[in-house]
């Protein structure tokens, strides 16, 4: 499973790239998409909303449920993938590139630190 | 929990295990859509050993089958077979199975997995003298081959074993089972046999191109075809009618069945709610079961969802509900509530595939 050295994770297999605090990517691992196969639906917030680090504020659906995506940290949502809603496949072809979610505006970089790095995401998932 | 016979065959392909009825399950291995596929364009397989197998013979036997459920067995000739209902006094679903007349007075029964207990019971407590009732749920190991090619591929894998033909019943010199029937809407059959033989089967059909699938293809298989699932759009609160069934229930003939007064009775004053199939207008999640059905305005609730999903083959969520009569017509729009939101969604002629 390919886990990206530079990004952090939660245990419910969010990423996060911290290297923007402005406008951090964020999206579902690798290990993620391979375990929900087909996404077939995906529900974004809107721009502008304020989130809080472990709200559940996406869904993800393969064929056979539907899932919540959780905040990693707490920011407004600064850019959504629109692209996804109408076609989810990158999620499960480039979950680190194309299949990218949100951007956030990290309220507070620290909370970055409770994350995951890739090392401990790796052994979590082994 | 039961385990399947072919355990570690699922295991060794990656399967992805659940719990259904009892048993511990693939649910999938290399993806839903991809097992859904091949079944409806080439050729699939599914692990059905959990499914129930019940056996009854004697003097009485052709008599009391066909005062048991609600299809009109006496049509039957020996390597035939029905698809039939078990109903409680009220009317009311306890099991849909399959019938095979193996002999004059001897039928296999095929019945589902979560059901075979109280099927059990409810059989064995009517059973008259001089018949017998045979339980043989443990002496089988079963697939499911399902698809276009599955013929063509069995043929060649076993030219000695002649499929029966469509909904009939075949045993072969081994003890082997096969019934030609299936859950998917495609040619296909379903093979019975020794849970220590199954094995060799699932190789050798593996080997020949038939793709091992999951319970999540056959639930978006069978609801493409809208084949009910039991427990979930039959249940002892609903009668075969209301579900749609009524093809498959006889009541002009004259053997009595449980049920068989109140069915009539329905049918005499019109049916008030009915199983429907239903498929969002427009982009809109999954469907699931649950969800709730409103009106056009999204103002009265008129039902839930008994099973959703999305369909691979249409690429939208499709889903039945019971609904009032009014709204059974096909073209009726209605709303279903997801994550409060309402989806615009139509009623639509059965099947949906």
């Amino acid at each position: 499973m390919n886990v990206p050295d530079h990004l952090r994770f939660l245990d419910s297999h969010e990423w996060i790239d911290p290297s923007d605090t402005d406008a951090a990517s964020m999206g579902i691992s690798d290990h993620a998409q391979a375990e929900l196969t087909d996404v077939v639906y995906l529900e974004l917030p809107e721009v502008g909303r304020t989130v809080t680090k472990g709200e559940a504020f996406a869904v993800i659906e393969s064929v056979k449920a539907a899932n919540d995506i959780y905040a990693p940290v707490s920011g407004e949502v600064v850019e959504v993938n629109e692209a996804l809603a109408e076609a989810p496949e990158p999620i499960n072809e480039d979950p680190y590139g194309g299949g990218w979610m949100v951007k956030i505006k990290i309220f507070d970089p620290s909370e970055l630190d409770g994350l995951m790095n890739a090392e401990s995401y790796r052994e979590h998932i082994s | 929990m039961n385990r399947s016979p072919l355990h570690e065959s699922h295991l060794k392909l990656g399967a992805r295990m659940a719990p259904f009825a009892g048993w511990e399950m693939p649910i999938q291995y290399e993806g839903i859509v991809a097992e859904h596929t091949a079944v409806r364009e080439g050729a699939g397989m599914f692990d059905i050993s959990h499914m129930g197998e019940f056996h009854v013979k004697g003097s009485a036997a052709g008599e009391f089958i066909n005062s048991l459920l609600t299809n009109d067995s006496s049509v039957l000739s020996d390597g035939e077979g029905q698809y039939t209902l078990m109903l409680n006094e009220e009317g009311g679903v306890i099991d849909d199975l399959i019938l095979y007349r193996i002999a004059e007075n001897e039928y296999f029964l095929v019945v589902n997995a979560a059901k075979i207990d109280e099927d059990k019971k409810w059989i064995e407590k009517r059973v008259p003298a001089g018949t017998t009732f045979t339980d043989l749920s443990s002496n089988y190991g079963a697939l499911a081959v399902q698809g276009p090619k599955v013929v063509e591929i069995w043929e060649a894998l076993a030219p000695d074993r002649v499929l029966p033909k469509r909904n009939g019943i075949a045993e072969y010199e081994d003890g082997m089972v096969i019934c030609r029937t299936g859950y998917t809407g495609e040619d296909g059959f379903e093979l019975f046999c020794a849970p220590e033989e199954i094995g060799g089967w699932f190789e050798k059909l593996l080997n020949a191109g038939v793709k091992a699938c999951g319970l999540g293809a056959r639930d978006t298989l069978r609801l493409e075809k809208c084949y009910p699932l039991n427990g979930a759009d039959l249940d002892p609160e609903h009668t075969p009618l209301e579900a749609g069934l009524g093809f498959f229930v006889k009541l002009e003939k004259t053997a009595d069945f449980p049920g068989k007064s109140v069915l009539k009775e329905q049918k005499e004053e019109g049916l008030k709610q009915k199983l429907v199939a239903i498929a969002v207008t427009g982009k809109a999640p999954p469907l699931r079961h649950d969800y709730e059905v409103k009106d056009e305005e999204g103002e009265q609730a008129l039902g839930t969802l008994t099973s959703g999903t999305i369909s691979p083959t249409l690429g939208k969520g499709i889903g039945m509900a019971y609904l009032p009569m009014e709204y059974a017509k096909p073209g009726s729009a209605v709303n279903v509530a997801i994550r409060n939101r309402l989806f615009p969604a139509e009623v639509i002629k059965k099947p949906f595939v």
